[in-house]
């Protein structure tokens, strides 16, 4: 994106600041569980948008289907029933894709240059001809998100139609949602129509209705009006309190700094030790 | 729809109720999450099975399937029992108060007039008392033992809430907390909407079921007002149109109905059906039918059509016995069939019971398919292994295939279920040697034309005599097909009140139905659609969504029948004194400064009509009112009484246990071969249902990738305690079989299907989605269409794909 | 000037193979790890080429070393001596070298690495199947690839620091290069750096 690459707010394994002269609205696509039908619409539109096309696959005993992400799936409906209250039935279906992470886990592990980028917008894009098919991005991500391509070996995920909100206008699968169920604007607008929202749970019973918002990624920018806020696992696993491996923050943050420079003192030990201590020779001596 | 989709939004509460909008109209579902997110809107869903708008309801209670009038019944006893009526509307602008004859009556599950031989009822005891000065009799306090609205009460009175979860199964505690919610409507300042589709008319007792809510509807006084009405969710994008152009064998287009075979007087056709005002001061719009049916008889046979041959009365069919859809494939299987025409249509996955179906399809000499796509039907002579399983060799049906385009290939008009009339324009040329509809059927046309010239023939005047006045006559344009219908004047219109004045010059386009004559000077191929492309263009094309009133009713949107009225019914918003009843919701009012109706909506009224001078809401009835009692119009009798599906669990009806006779309705038609072919409990002891999936669309959209994607295989649901019986574990694949046939599929286990209670026995409910076939680019299935019944509504003849009985095993 | 065989001509192919794969391994892992080494990736062709390229690098070095460790195993047994030596590394690395304990084969220093070796290497062949994309990392749940690619890279780099070592001691240690090159040593180095492997050889 010609203009978006004045925006990044963040660039995988680049240690200086990328661009960032320009400050342009921080995004949100909210998507209310309450409203959402499982029409699948949204799947279709992502397809159709980004020209994917998956499998013809099969099924499995549940609605799930294409029953995962996949390189050509980049959203898919997960379908779970549950009794929260005993004897009132729910299906509760959610929209699964990449929740673009404040604080992305996937942009943090991947080691090749400008293969993930944050938009100061908040999106989390994958710029497939930079990356080279490592899958460290799917160690880094909390909610299981990127997939490698088994054609091309890249990593693919939702952009949350970058290309389309560059240009002003909404994600492909907010533009189709026919009730109403992924809304998408400003974050800040996001969060508000999403508090009118849980008022109005609230008012049908949904005592714990709620906004999934997860601190443990500095917030995302996709976002969740759930009716069961305080148990998000109900929802075909949506992880009750994201956050970036340990593993990953462990090995992404200082220490590899500080193991490249123990490699290099290494070195320079070698050399000073060699220039001081000098190299350890042997005279010839005759044999009789 | 007597309301529209935008409209829903007004609503204070949705029942959803044999439909499941959410899942096959998730667009029009938009207008739920409307009404709940502006106007608090709580959402209702009875269905025997966890829907996908269930998942979205504020309650939802379970059902057996086929058992809607015994609940709706139980609501009508409900209501009238706790006296949560909508006392002004039900006494002015209903039948409570006519007296019904001395000689109707019921007793053991009958109505009186029944012939068990015939399964019909003589229903001439079905009507309203009438007095010496022709009008019916009436008793506005509602005491005399005569009048609808004891003879209602007391027949509803057996739907108690116990019953209601004896038949249905639905737990007492939610059926009262449903007629709760309902009754919270009957206050003048809250309305509710039913929406329902194939859920309720495909069943024997399916026209019923619809009456039963709209009687419910009637005693709240949702109907006519905004965010109320019977809303019926049709499963084609234009099939509304097909019922509104009369492509049903007993129909012509805008409702007109054929003739039967003892009716060869055209004067005798015309006076039975333009019914006299049976109150004094009524309208009876019917009245005008002669105009519509000469209207429509001048833009079939022009200047063919004259006062002299009764406008070409003699050439029109004289209905002898029944041409539906059951019918004619009951008499293709006995051979009395030669070719079959078969347009837009896959009668072997569409009608029931596909191995009759095959069987009679491999009887005709020829078959015509007109389709975009191979259809199973135009593959029906293919042996596809154990999704077709015939021998190519024993058929001898010659089957032309004739490409034709789909909706998005050509402009046209589609009407949807609001009754909008909306204009479409061609996206994309169609592929290789398809042609549109109207093309090929003007070339059939043509050498038909051509061969009876040339030849001559039995009858040829009809044909001979047809106009076909089109530019290219091969190619018959939808904007000249859609003027047509709209109709023009032939010769100049003069003001009956001032001759001298011409109000529409010869050759232009009608504005309004109302301009229709019947002494030949106009022409209107549809009276119902008449105005949609008048002198000001296509007003079918128009997308102004401007809402100057603010309550959806965007006028200039495109146009709906009749006259671009959005709710029908409308002056029953209003109370007798022309006020509306809701000022939140008004649609219209009386302006007596103007001396006429007007408001946010075009009046469904005689404009001009003062209130006080009497003239009730419901112009199209003879009274002026609505129906509770159904007078003769019925097949099954005036008030909707419970009848079992034709397959049911059950051994009695709990209604009427001591008569067998009355267990399904005993006045369906069932064809003598057919009783055979149904399945009893002991052997297949499951309910089974079939229904769409928000995926697919019918057996077009496994043709498409992108759907295949989303559902690629075929599966049935089984609820969690018969899996657990049956060993069956989701994934698993398993055999459902009916007395007609079986299918294999994979088993979705869920809680969405629960167990009921039924008549103290556990019963279980097999749901069998209908998507899938042998061609297409999802994975092959079986038609569902093997298990189903061959057997229809006592009136329209719609199949009974709702309930059936089945077993389930694992494979 | 006299000499002493070494290495066989088999070893020092095995020890060269060894190297070569560790250089390569070592420096497309390296471009991996850290984005100040990504510039590395430009040696194997880019950066997919190299994240095709370094797991099969990786299974070479672990195959190869694996020969060369059951070529060498035997000689790097742990013995009190070596322990005695390791007391005084000191020592040795200031280059006061009289009165060491007598060295065998390999000295201690040479036989931690080995064993260090021994254990890295497996861990590192281990691991990197478990994140090898796109063979079989699709077949480890995330919990396990991520424990993986912490202990691979911790692996790797205790591995370089040894390497970084041993290449300095062959550097520092004169004549220590010509015994991988050619196979020989001056029994002046022998009897100075191995005294008992020197004596064991000659029978002096």
């Amino acid at each position: 994106m010609a203009l978006q690459s004045l925006d990044i707010k963040a660039r995988s394994a680049t240690t200086t600041q990328p661009p960032a002269a320009r400050d342009p609205l921080h995004v949100a696509k909210l998507i209310d569980i309450s409203k959402c039908i499982g029409c699948k619409a949204c799947q279709v539109a992502c397809m159709e948008w980004n020209d994917l096309r998956d499998e013809v696959g099969t099924n499995a005993g549940i609605y799930d289907n294409p029953r995962d992400l996949t390189d050509q799936s980049w959203t898919v409906m997960r379908y779970s029933e549950v009794e929260v209250q005993q004897g009132r039935l729910e299906w509760l279906i959610r929209k699964d894709g990449c929740m673009h992470c404040e604080d992305p886990g996937c942009l943090k592990a991947c080691p090749a240059p400008g293969a993930i980028v944050q938009y100061v917008n908040g999106i989390v894009d994958f710029h497939e001809e930079h990356c080279i098919g490592c899958g460290y991005c799917i160690t880094g991500c909390p909610f299981n998100v990127p997939r490698i391509s088994k054609k091309d070996s890249k990593a693919y995920k939702c952009t949350l139609c970058s290309d389309r909100v560059a240009v002003g206008r909404e994600p492909a699968c907010v533009k189709t949602c026919p009730t109403g169920a992924i809304v998408f604007g400003s974050k800040r607008d996001m969060i508000e129509h999403a508090e009118g929202r849980i008022a109005d749970l609230k008012a049908r019973g949904y005592a714990n209705a709620g906004l999934y918002n997860p601190e443990g990624v500095g917030g995302t920018h996709v976002m969740y009006v759930l009716q069961h806020a305080d148990q998000p696992e109900l929802y075909a696993g949506l992880p009750k309190d994201p956050h970036i491996s340990p593993l990953v923050g462990l090995w992404k943050g200082i220490t590899k700094p500080l193991m490249s420079l123990g490699i290099g003192l290494a070195v320079f030990a070698g050399f000073f030790h060699y220039v001081t201590a000098g190299p350890k020779e042997v005279e010839d001596e005759k044999v009789d | 729809m007597t309301n529209h989709w935008v409209d829903i939004k007004n609503t204070d509460l949705v029942l959803i109720m044999g439909g499941n909008a959410a899942e096959a109209h998730p667009c029009g579902f938009k207008w739920v999450t409307e009404a709940k997110a502006h106007r608090k809107a709580r959402l209702i869903v009875v269905d025997p099975r966890f829907t996908r708008s269930a998942a979205v309801s504020d309650f939802y209670a379970p059902i057996r399937a086929g058992t809607d009038i015994a609940f709706l019944g139980g609501v009508i006893n409900y209501l009238l029992t706790n006296d949560r009526i909508h006392h002004e509307y039900v006494k002015h602008y209903t039948d409570m108060s006519f007296l019904v004859k001395d000689e109707f009556s019921f007793a053991n599950g009958l109505f009186s007039g029944y012939d068990p031989e015939t399964r019909k009822y003589d229903r001439s005891s079905w009507g309203y008392q009438i007095g010496a000065d022709g009008y019916a009799v009436t008793d506005p306090a509602l005491q005399h033992p005569r009048c609808v609205y004891q003879l209602m009460k007391a027949h509803y009175s057996r739907y108690t809430p116990e019953m209601v979860s004896t038949v249905c199964g639905t737990p007492q505690d939610a059926f009262l907390k449903v007629c709760e919610a309902i009754a919270e409507t009957a206050a003048a300042d809250r309305t509710m909407t039913i929406m329902y589709a194939l859920g309720w008319t495909q069943h024997s007792v399916g026209s019923q079921m619809i009456r039963t809510g709209a009687m419910v509807q009637l005693l709240l006084g949702n109907i006519g007002v905004a965010g109320g009405g019977m809303n019926a969710l049709r499963g084609h994008s234009n099939i509304q149109g097909l019922t509104d152009l009369g492509l049903l064998a007993n129909l012509l287009p805008g409702y007109l109905t054929l003739a039967g075979d003892a009716e060869q007087d055209y004067q005798a056709y015309i006076a039975k059906r333009a019914s006299k005002p049976l109150r004094p001061g009524q309208l009876s719009y019917w009245q005008n039918y002669a105009k519509f049916h000469v209207s429509l008889m001048k833009a079939w046979f022009g200047d063919a059509a004259s006062a002299s041959n009764d406008w070409c009365y003699d050439w029109l069919p004289k209905m002898d016995k029944g041409y539906d859809l059951l019918d004619v494939f009951e008499d293709m299987g006995q051979g009395k069939v030669n070719g079959y025409v078969c347009q837009g249509f896959n009668p072997l996955g569409s009608a029931p019971c596909k191995v009759k179906v095959s069987n009679s399809l491999s009887k005709l000499k020829f078959l015509v398919i007109i389709d975009p796509l191979a259809t199973e039907t135009s593959e029906f002579w293919q042996n596809h292994g154990e999704y077709n399983d015939v021998d190519p060799a024993k058929i001898q049906t010659e089957v032309f295939r004739l490409p034709s385009t789909c909706f998005a290939e050509e402009d046209g008009s589609l009407i949807n279920s609001g009754r909008w009339l909306q204009w479409h324009w061609k996206a994309a040329e169609p592929p290789g040697e398809a042609r549109s509809d109207q093309e090929i059927m003007a070339g059939l046309f043509l050498r038909i034309r051509a061969l009876y010239e040339k030849e001559g023939g039995a009858f040829p005047e009809p044909i001979l005599n047809l106009t076909w006045k089109h530019r290219i006559p091969a190619f018959p344009s939808p904007e000249e097909l859609a003027k047509e219908f709209s109709g023009k004047a032939l010769k100049d219109l003069t003001d009956p009140k001032d001759p001298g004045k011409v109000l529409v010059k010869a050759g232009e386009q009608l504005s309004a139905f109302a301009e229709l004559r019947d002494d030949g000077s106009t022409s209107s191929g549809c009276w119902l659609f008449a105005g949609c492309w008048s002198e000001k263009g296509n007003l079918m094309a128009r997308r102004d969504n401007a809402d100057p009133f603010g309550i959806g009713q965007t006028l200039n949107w495109a146009y709906s029948w009749p006259a671009n009225r959005r709710i029908l019914y409308n002056r029953a918003s209003c109370d007798p004194s022309g006020k509306p009843y809701d000022p939140t919701r008004k649609l219209i009012a009386w302006d007596a400064g103007a001396g006429k109706w007007g408001g946010a909506d075009v009046p469904d009224f005689k404009i001009d009509s003062a209130p006080e001078e009497g003239m009730n809401p419901f112009i199209m009835n003879p009274e002026g009112v609505a129906r509770f009692f159904a007078v003769d119009k019925m097949a099954e009798g005036p008030f909707p009484e419970h009848y079992e599906p034709f397959e049911t669990p059950l051994a009695e009806n709990p209604l009427s246990p001591q008569n067998p006779a009355v267990l399904s309705s005993p006045a369906a038609r069932v064809f003598k071969d057919d009783w055979a072919t149904f399945g009893k409990p002991d052997k297949f002891p499951y309910v089974g249902t079939t229904y769409r999936l928000t995926e697919h669309f019918h057996f077009w959209t496994k043709h498409a990738r992108l759907n295949a994607i989303l559902q690629p295989e075929q599966f049935v649901e089984i609820g969690e305690e018969l899996a657990k019986e049956k060993g069956i574990r989701a994934g698993d694949h398993v055999r459902v079989r009916s007395n007609r046939g079986h299918i294999v599929a994979v088993a979705v286990v869920t809680r969405r299907l629960m167990t009921l209670d039924v008549a103290g026995r556990k019963t279980h409910t097999v749901g069998v989605p209908l998507h899938w076939g042998f061609m297409g680019l999802a994975k092959n299935g079986y038609l569902t269409n093997t298990l189903t019944p061959f057997v229809g509504d006592g009136n329209t003849q719609t199949p009974e794909f709702k309930a059936f009985l089945v077993d389930v095993e694992k494979v | 000037m006299s000499t002493i065989q070494r290495y066989t001509a088999q070893e020092r192919s095995n020890h060269w193979v060894v190297a070569i794969a560790f250089v390569l391994a070592g420096l497309s892992g390296l471009a991996l790890f850290h984005p100040a080494f990504f510039f590395l990736t430009h040696l194997f062709g880019g950066g997919p080429w190299t994240r095709i390229l370094h797991p099969f690098l990786g299974a070479v070095l672990f195959l190869s070393f694996m020969g060369m460790a059951a070529r060498f195993w035997r000689y790097n047994r742990i013995t009190p001596a070596d322990r005695q030596w390791m007391a005084r590394i000191k020592d040795v690395l200031c280059n006061r070298d009289q009165g060491l304990p007598e060295v065998g084969k390999y000295n201690a220093g040479q036989k931690y690495l080995f064993w260090l070796l021994v254990v890295c290497i497996p861990v590192l062949l281990v691991s990197g199947i478990v994140i090898w994309q796109p063979w079989f990392a699709p077949y480890f749940p995330v919990g396990l690839l991520r424990i993986a690619v912490v202990l691979h890279a911790l692996a790797a780099w205790i591995v370089i620091l040894a390497i970084i070592v041993h290449v300095y001691a062959a550097i520092w240690v004169k004549g220590s290069i010509r015994a991988m090159l050619r196979g020989t040593v001056s029994e002046a180095w022998a009897r100075h750096h191995h005294r008992a492997w020197y004596r064991d050889v000659t029978g002096k």
